[in-house]
């Protein structure tokens, strides 16, 4: 997959390197801001309430 | 085997031949794609090379055989006409040798790439975990920083407007303040004196990511019964990380529109020790998450038909930390009546005291 990716991407090392991070940068940012944000709740570790 | 050799090493041919990016792109492929099964390829390419070929084109052939990934880019990119042409002379070997050495070392091939894949698939499942932990252990706390700083503007604004509002006293029933709407500040001199945090309304998942949130049958600041809270103990802020910390006699200040309410935690503060309370209501318990009753109005007693003589404050939280499977409960009990805040603009004593 990863050597997939780096072939795909156009350009010469620098500009894979850029994209790469650019990837990198992307793919974490919708983890941290919505994939994470909504498997939070569904996750036992933060019950805290008495219910 | 030996002509391969020699005609691999000759160091000037396939340089002058084809553009550099392309041979570093073949010696990076290489490395990954055939470098195991070496030997075995290394014969019969000897053998078939020898019997094809005998001129110059040889050290590149020999390398490009390796290569089925790079030629199949070739052969699917049209390739700028340069590196095409440069490239040419070898595909009929070329593909001949794909389509030859396909039978002898698929299995292995598709065994490498399975194991290569599940441990691409293992690796970024690992990344992944990881990120979570910094999204737990920091980012979740920078937006309940953002989320606080927004209710407490919101919740001076409102304040600000209509002095006199008060939280509506629920009288037993349900509260009618919206879900995540500020109720009040709480305060909590033994973790600093600049602790503070909003209390929303509301005890969800939602609320609990902004701020303590009230449980929503129980009373309000100051009100006889048992004004109850919830809150993180890790990430989101965790404004009750440090609850284990409280000690008998510490106190917590709520400040509503216009009032202190100075509560103190349960228990004899000469000794520590929480249970001398003579109602019998202990300052600090831990249960399990089933035991609500000990937002009940009078903590631990589930008969409704008692009505309550003291304002309660109960803080409810996770324990140990990083765990759900129990819940660490603070009981505190109103000291005296509640302060006007006009009569304190400093504050209530209680955050000044030792």
């Amino acid at each position: 997959m990863y050597g997939w990716i780096w072939r795909t991407l156009p350009g010469g090392r620098g500009a894979k390197i850029a994209g790469s991070l650019v990837l990198v940068l992307a793919v974490s940012a919708v983890l941290l801001f919505y994939v994470f944000p909504w498997v939070e709740p569904l996750l036992p570790y933060n019950n805290l309430t008495v219910e | 085997m030996r002509t391969d050799y020699t005609g691999g090493a000759g160091p000037g041919t396939q340089s002058s031949d084809r553009p550099i990016w392309e041979a570093q792109d073949t010696s990076e492929l290489d490395s990954v794609t055939t470098a195991p099964p070496a030997g075995d390829s290394i014969d019969s390419d000897g053998l078939r090379v020898t019997s094809a070929y005998i001129s110059p084109p040889r050290s590149g052939r020999h390398k490009a055989a390796h290569k089925a990934p790079r030629r199949r880019d070739a052969a699917r990119k049209p390739a700028p006409a340069p590196p095409t042409d440069a490239v040419d002379p070898d595909e009929p070997s070329a593909e001949g040798r794909h389509g030859a050495g396909r039978g002898s070392r698929s299995r292995g091939d598709l065994v490498r790439m399975g194991v290569r894949g599940i441990g691409q698939t293992l690796i970024t499942f690992g990344l992944i975990v990881l990120l979570f932990v910094v999204y737990e252990l920091f980012i979740t706390d920078v937006l309940n920083g953002q989320a606080q700083q927004n209710l407490t503007e919101e919740l001076e604004q409102k304040w600000a407007d209509d002095p006199t509002l008060g939280p509506d006293l629920p009288n037993g029933g349900l509260s009618n303040i919206p879900l995540g709407d500020g109720i009040a500040f709480i305060r909590i001199p033994a973790f600093g004196v600049d602790y503070v945090r909003v209390v929303v309304e509301g005890t969800n998942a939602a609320e609990l990511s902004e701020g303590p949130g009230h449980y929503v049958d129980t009373a309000m600041p100051g009100e006889l019964g048992n004004f109850a809270l919830a809150g993180h103990r890790v990430s989101q802020g965790a404004p009750f990380l440090d609850l284990d910390k409280l000690l008998p006699g510490d106190a917590i200040v709520i400040e509503t529109a216009d009032t202190y309410f100075t509560y103190r935690v349960l228990g004899d503060p000469e000794t520590g020790d929480f249970g001398t309370d003579p109602s019998g209501v202990s300052g600090q318990v831990v249960v399990s998450p089933e035991e609500v009753d000990v937002i009940n109005p009078i903590p631990g007693i589930s008969d409704g038909s008692v009505v309550p003589t003291t304002a309660y404050l109960t803080l409810t939280t996770c324990t140990p930390k990083f765990s759900a499977a129990q819940r660490l409960i603070i009981h505190a009990e109103l000291e005296g009546p509640g302060l006007p805040k006009a009569d304190y603009p400093n504050g209530p004593p209680a955050m000044t005291e030792g």
